[in-house]
C-alpha cells in the first residue's frame, strides 16, 4: 500500500485553468495539477499516516486542525475560482493516487463540463438575515393593569402567556420577513440554496438567524442584486452579506452513484 | 453591520474578505454541505455526514468553553432552526 494519497481541491476546464505555481495547500503541501479529458484537477500529495481514514477520524475532533484544513482548502479554491469557472470539491477528499483522479475526470467528464458551464460568469453570494428583537412587547407590562384584581398566580400566568404570545408573534414576523427576503433575492438569482440557520453561539449574534441563504448570481446582474439587498435593508431587514464565494453551494454534485465497474 | 446598503462595486467591497478573515462558520456551511462529493472505493475520505456532525459539535463546544459562565446550560435554545 502506498504511503501517500492525492488530495483534491477543485476542478476546472483545461482551457481556463490557471497555473498552480506558488500555491500552498493543506498541511503546507505544494499544489499541483492533474489533467485529463479536457479537465484539470488541483491536487496535493498528502501523507496517508495523517490523511488515512483512522488518523482523519481523530484529527476531525480537533477544531484547530479542522479550521486550518478549511482555510487551506478555501485558499486554493479561491485562487483557482478567481480566474476560471470552478467546481470546488468537498473538504477532505483524498484519492489513492493521481491515476484515480484522472479516472474520475474521464468517467465524469460530462457531469463536470455541465457543472462548470452552469457556474461560468456567475458568483455565489451569502445572505444572512436576523430577527428584529424589539418586536416582542416588554414582559409583564400589559398584565400590570389587571394585576390588582387577579391573584398573583393568575397574574403570573397572564404575563407568561402574553410573553409567549409576543415571542411567537416575533417569530412569525421574522419567518415572514425571511420568506420575503429570500423570494426577493431568488428573483434576481439563477439558483438559490438555504443553509441551516446558524446557532447564536456560532453566528456571534444574539438575534435568531432566520435566513442563511446562498444565491448564484450572474456577474452582470451583480448591481441588480446589490440594489435588492439595499431595498430590503431600507424596509428594515437586518441583513449580513458575504461573498463573492466560489460556487460551493451550487456544485454539490454527488458522484456516489457510480455504476458497478465505474469505467466505461 | 449597520452601515448603509452597498451599490454595485461596493457590493464586492463589503462581501469580499481575504481567506484568513472569512468566518469559519460561514466557510464550514459551504465546505461541509457544498462542493463535489465523491464516494466510492477509490476515495480515502470519511463520509461527509461524519464531518458535519463532528465539526459542528466541535465548534459549538469550543465556543461554549471560551465563555466565562453558564456553559452548557439552556443557553441558545430558543434558537430559530430555520424554516422547514
Amino acid at each position: 500500500m502506498p504511503d501517500t494519497g492525492t488530495y483534491v481541491y477543485a476542478i476546472t476546464r483545461d482551457t481556463d485553468a490557471p497555473g498552480s505555481a506558488g500555491l500552498t495547500g493543506v498541511a503546507g503541501t505544494p499544489v499541483r495539477t492533474v489533467a485529463d479529458a479536457g479537465l484539470v484537477a488541483y491536487v496535493s500529495t498528502v501523507p496517508l499516516d495523517r490523511f488515512g481514514e483512522e488518523p482523519l477520524r481523530r484529527s476531525l475532533e480537533d477544531l484547530d486542525w479542522v479550521s486550518e484544513m478549511a482555510r487551506a482548502h478555501h485558499r486554493v479554491v479561491e485562487a483557482v475560482a478567481g480566474t476560471a469557472p470552478t467546481a470546488p470539491v468537498r473538504l477532505v477528499t483524498v484519492y489513492g493516487g493521481d491515476e484515480q483522479v484522472r479516472e474520475l475526470l474521464r468517467d465524469r467528464r460530462k457531469d463536470f463540463t455541465a457543472l462548470l458551464s452552469q457556474v461560468a460568469g456567475r458568483s455565489e453570494w451569502g445572505v444572512k438575515a436576523y430577527a428584529r428583537r424589539e418586536t416582542a412587547p416588554p414582559p409583564g407590562e400589559e398584565a400590570a393593569g389587571a394585576a390588582g384584581s387577579d391573584s398573583p398566580g393568575i397574574a403570573y400566568l397572564k404575563r407568561r402567556r402574553a410573553s409567549l404570545r409576543g415571542r411567537e408573534d416575533a417569530w412569525r414576523v421574522a419567518a415572514d420577513q425571511a420568506e420575503h427576503v429570500h423570494a426577493a433575492l431568488a428573483a434576481v438569482s439563477v439558483a438559490n440554496r438555504r443553509h441551516r440557520a446558524q446557532d447564536p453561539s456560532l453566528s456571534g449574534r444574539e438575534e435568531a438567524m432566520v435566513l442563511n441563504g446562498a444565491y448564484l448570481v450572474d456577474d452582470d446582474r451583480g448591481g441588480e442584486f446589490a440594489a435588492v439587498v439595499d431595498s430590503l435593508r431600507g424596509q428594515g431587514a437586518d441583513i449580513e452579506l458575504t461573498g463573492p464565494w466560489a460556487p460551493y453551494s451550487f456544485t454539490a454534485l454527488d458522484l456516489g452513484a457510480v455504476d458497478a465497474g465505474g469505467v466505461r | 453591520m449597520t452601515h448603509e446598503g452597498p451599490r454595485g462595486a461596493a457590493l464586492a467591497a463589503e462581501g469580499r474578505l481575504p481567506p484568513e478573515r472569512v468566518a469559519l462558520v460561514d466557510l464550514l456551511d459551504r465546505l461541509l454541505a457544498g462542493g463535489v462529493t465523491v464516494n466510492g472505493d477509490v476515495v480515502l475520505s470519511i463520509a461527509d455526514i461524519d464531518l458535519v456532525q463532528i465539526s459542528l459539535r466541535l465548534l459549538i463546544m469550543s465556543v461554549r468553553e471560551s465563555e466565562p459562565a453558564g456553559q452548557g446550560t439552556r443557553h441558545g435554545r430558543e434558537t430559530w432552526h430555520g424554516p422547514p
